[in-house]
């Protein structure tokens, strides 16, 4: 990313203006959404399970599309974008699923090149760059298959596939979830110091306090479907509302400070 | 996204699943490979009666007495005068354009005699023409001389098996032999030529048409053969030999001809039903095959619907998973058929190694129209299993995980 544009930090990317979404019918995941998403900020969203983190996160990509109000990209509604395009243009990390399996580590980050019809060449300088900026040594993992990877390491694939196509937008469903907690601290740490030198802007989707407080520039408070409070990270610890809370005191707990304090040796996950 | 690396991976999905995809395209292979091997047997089956057929040329056309289509029993017609074959038409023909030769033919059963050796034999009343129309050729000595075919000399010229059979190792020409009592004088011995329908043509003697007419006391021929210059005026000497023989014979069409042409339309339907009935055999295996395709791709659709998901969300256009199952299921049935032909051609070497009469051929269409049809197959298998994947939404799919 050019470094002009984190300048320009403060622009709105993406926009809810007051967006439900009632999937299927049913009651609201969410209602009522408000919020901005500035070019170069990480926005975290953070909530218990079920709290309508990951269908906020779905309007934007419009793998759903809001019931009322609206979500904008780039100025534009998501049901006026191309869908394609709108999703090529965003990556995608999610939890679990992640990798194709009968695609080589190569292929899987090569994949929306691919799907774009990149030039081969071009695809497989970009995929060993991007390898290489996830900390994994082309030489050794392009040509490898994701069932011989690593928890850790698949995440790395994951998170450089959604950079391959260089899309403006990272859309991040707890990607780091599954991992063990050495490993997921390593990870937080390596993504945040990447999240900065590459200035996308991130949607991170977590229940995980340490890790919104971590990784996100705010941290938007998701309860019930709503969006109950919206902070700078520094601030959050000082937040109000009921629903933070609970998140604040499980930052205080002893239990829970017993975690191990963030690594940040750039160990491989 | 490029075809190849489409292609790349398909085949990276079919490679995923290497025992299934395996078992997957046995079952094709197994369709394949019967209806090659079918097919060929049938081809070999037509080829060799064709050979069998066309030993004396495809510029040939028979005449036989006698109508051979039952006709409505016309009593006027039937009172009309039924003209015999004769030297006559066989000569009147022999002036028809295009036409080269002409040859009577008049044939019967009788004992040939020399010393104390006898054996009864087809004898064949012909004329000098014999070599040039039948292709048969002589090997020793000559063949019966050219001219009047009414009036022939006694002299016979012997098939390869009587020559052996009578005069063994000891030269024949010159000899003197007895044809149904009567004395003839031996002038050649012929080329082996093998069989023709169950009848043994190196069995045989050759003598004048008219001292077989004598010989069997008949007035008329078994049959006028017409050589012409080729093949592709089949029609035009067909069309002048019907003129001339009506006209000669009272307008009465009391004779058959019979072309090389309709003699192998014929044998060719037969054969091709044949043919086309093992093939449907064939198939039957190959539908079992095709749903084991689509039973295979039905699971793999299933099992990969969050993967389908994400690439959904990660912009994947509908066409292009339908593009990508269309092609496992493509590749998969093709890689079958490819066996299946290795395997159909291996069996049919295998065949001809065990049982060299059994004719089995394969041309090489049939191998390109196997490989064809695998593809084909898979295709149309792979078409629910991948018009299910295209059409998931892509939210749902990822709720599968």
């Amino acid at each position: 990313m050019d470094p002009v544009r984190v300048d320009q930090a403060g622009e709105a990317v993406i926009e809810f203006r007051a967006a439900s979404c009632r999937p299927g019918g049913g009651r609201d995941r969410v209602s009522d959404l408000t919020f901005t998403v500035r070019r170069g900020e990480t926005l975290v969203l953070l909530g218990r399970s079920g709290a309508g983190k990951t269908t906020a996160l779905k309007l934007i990509n419009r793998l759903l599309e809001p019931t009322s109000g609206e979500v904008r990209v780039e100025g534009r509604r998501t049901t006026d974008w191309d869908p394609i395009r709108l999703r090529r243009r965003i990556g995608y990390v999610i939890q679990d699923v992640g990798l194709l399996p009968h695609l080589r580590v190569a292929d899987n980050v090569g994949l929306v090149p691919r799907l774009e019809g990149w030039d081969p060449e071009r695809i497989r300088l970009r995929v060993r760059e991007l390898l290489t900026v996830v900390g994994l040594d082309p030489d050794e993992y392009a040509a490898r298959r994701p069932d011989a990877l690593s928890g850790g390491q698949r995440q790395r694939v994951g998170v450089a596939r959604a950079l391959a196509a260089d899309p403006p937008v990272l859309l991040m469903d707890e990607p780091f979830g599954a991992l063990d907690p050495v490993t997921r601290a390593e990870m937080q740490a390596e993504f945040g110091a990447l999240a900065k030198r590459l200035g996308k802007t991130i949607v991170f989707v977590t229940h995980d306090v340490r890790e919104a407080l971590r990784l996100g520039t705010r941290i938007g408070l998701f309860a019930d479907g709503r969006l109950v409070a919206l902070h700078a990270a520094a601030e959050f610890v000082k937040a109000t509302e009921p629903e933070a809370a609970g998140f604040i005191r499980v930052l205080r707990d002893p239990q829970r400070a017993a975690d191990p304090p963030p690594s940040i040796s750039p160990g491989r996950g | 996204m490029r075809a190849i690396d489409l292609l790349r991976f398909a085949w990276g999905a079919v490679a995923g699943h290497r025992l299934r995809s395996a078992l997957t395209m046995l079952g094709i292979a197994i369709g394949i490979a019967a209806v090659i091997l079918l097919t060929s047997l049938g081809q070999g089956l037509r080829e060799f009666v064709i050979a069998e057929f066309t030993q004396f040329g495809t510029n040939i056309i028979a005449i036989n007495p006698g109508k051979s289509e039952t006709t409505g029993g016309s009593p006027v017609a039937m009172a009309g005068t039924i003209r015999k074959l004769t030297i006559e038409d066989a000569e009147a023909l022999r002036r028809l354009p295009q036409v080269e030769a002409t040859m009577p033919v008049a044939f019967g059963n009788a004992r040939v005699e020399h010393e104390q050796r006898g054996r009864n034999v087809l004898v064949y009343g012909v004329t000098s023409e014999v070599p040039r129309v039948w292709k048969f050729n002589v090997r020793q000595g000559q063949f019966l001389p050219p001219g009047d075919p009414r009036r022939g000399a006694t002299v016979a010229v012997l098939g390869s098996k009587l020559k052996r059979e009578i005069f063994g190792d000891t030269n024949a020409l010159g000899r003197r032999i007895r044809i149904g009592g009567r004395p003839f004088r031996v002038i050649g011995v012929m080329e082996p030529k093998g069989q023709f329908l169950q009848i043994d043509l190196d069995d045989t003697v050759f003598v004048p048409v008219s001292e077989a007419m004598s010989l069997f006391n008949r007035d008329d021929l078994i049959e006028i053969d017409v050589v012409f210059r080729s093949a592709r005026f089949t029609s035009q000497v067909r069309d002048g030999i019907m003129a001339v023989m009506l006209d000669r014979h009272d307008g009465e069409e009391d004779f058959t001809i019979t072309t090389q042409e309709s003699m192998l339309e014929v044998l060719g339907r037969i054969i091709g039903v044949v043919t086309t009935a093992v093939g449907a055999i064939g198939g039957i295996s190959l539908v079992v095959g095709a749903i084991g395709i689509l039973t295979m791709m039905w699971i793999s659709v299933n099992e990969s619907t969050s993967e389908i998901g994400l690439l959904r969300a990660l912009g994947a256009r509908q066409s292009q998973i339908l593009i990508h199952f269309l092609l496992q299921a493509a590749l998969l049935a093709t890689a079958g058929g490819a066996f299946g032909i290795g395997a159909g051609l291996g069996i049919a070497r295998l065949l001809k190694l065990v049982l060299p009469r059994l004719p089995v051929s394969t041309p090489p269409e049939y191998i390109a129209a196997a490989l064809g049809l695998s593809f084909v197959v898979g295709l149309l298998s792979g078409v629910l299993p991948a018009r299910r994947a295209a059409g998931l939404d892509p939210i749902v799919a990822l709720r599968a995980e």
